[in-house]
């Protein structure tokens, strides 16, 4: 059951990611990119991490998709089209594939190591998902936390003083 | 049984296509999006390994990976407004001010 849902949603997962790259309008790999955000969700509940799967969607899904497209449909590219969309097939082609290649060999010759840590199956049911990553972020990760929030500040003014007519 | 290693050869898949959108587009916006896809094989990467470590210091790593993402969606997008608006095009074999 749970190999039939991993290969179903990869498939869709993998499809959707190939036509973000050759569609020729860009609203259509909007929306192509949005089905692989969704797909992503299903492999983080899969992987028991409800949380992550919820923020997948809500910020992914939600805010940098609904930005992206408010720019696509603010600057009319629908039409601004040209006939030629792609260049240097052939040599980014092979490109990828070599990326392909080194890293499906890599993960397909090694193995992952180092399990058994004290997050399991049982740890999550018992606490939730959300009361785990809160404790490892507002604990652990506390000072990276706020230096996100800084970043974040300096993104929202830099994004507005770039967007102004005249400074 | 669905493995750690069907996860990351997923990603490494997805991140492939990425790489290939990013080399071969010629439009800002897509070659932004085909970025975004190469930061969530990234994240799947980092979720499935935590899940297989049993540590949570993975996906807070992910938190912040979509905290950059947001960051860079806001100040990229704008980049992309401002060139716009001086030479009325997106593509990126007009990006070139800086060619002599």
């Amino acid at each position: 059951m749970e190999a039939i849902l991993f290969y179903l949603t990869a498939t869709v997962a993998i499809f959707s990611a190939f036509f973000v790259t050759q569609c020729r309008n860009p609203i259509n790999s909007a929306l192509n990119l949005i089905t692989t955000f969704l797909c992503l969700a299903v492999f983080y509940v899969m992987l028991e991490a409800p949380f992550m799967a919820a923020i997948q969607i809500m910020v992914y899904a939600g805010a940098i998709m609904v930005l992206i497209i408010f720019v696509i449909m603010l600057l009319n590219l629908g039409l601004a089209v040209k006939t030629r969309y792609t260049h240097g097939l052939a040599g980014g082609g092979v490109l990828a594939a070599l990326v392909l290649m080194v890293t499906t060999h890599f993960v397909g010759t090694g193995t992952a190591t180092g399990t058994g840590g004290e997050i399991t199956s049982e740890v999550i049911a018992t606490y939730g998902h959300t009361e785990l990553i809160g404790k490892a972020m507002f604990v652990d990760f506390l000072l990276p936390f706020e230096i996100a929030s800084i970043l974040l500040l300096v993104a929202i003014v830099g994004a507005v003083i770039l967007s102004k007519r005249k400074v | 049984m669905i493995t750690v290693n069907h996860y990351m050869m997923l990603s490494a898949i997805l991140f492939t296509i990425g790489t290939f959108g990013v080399l071969t587009r010629k439009n800002a916006i897509v070659i932004f999006m085909c970025i975004e896809v190469m930061l969530n094989s990234v994240n799947l990467t980092f979720i499935a390994l935590s899940r297989h470590v049993g540590n949570m210091d993975g996906q807070i790593f992910v938190f912040f990976v979509m905290t950059v993402a947001a960051a860079e969606a806001a100040v990229g997008l704008a980049l992309m407004i401002a060139f716009y608006r001086n030479k009325d095009s997106l593509d990126t074999d007009d990006f070139n001010l800086l060619k002599w």
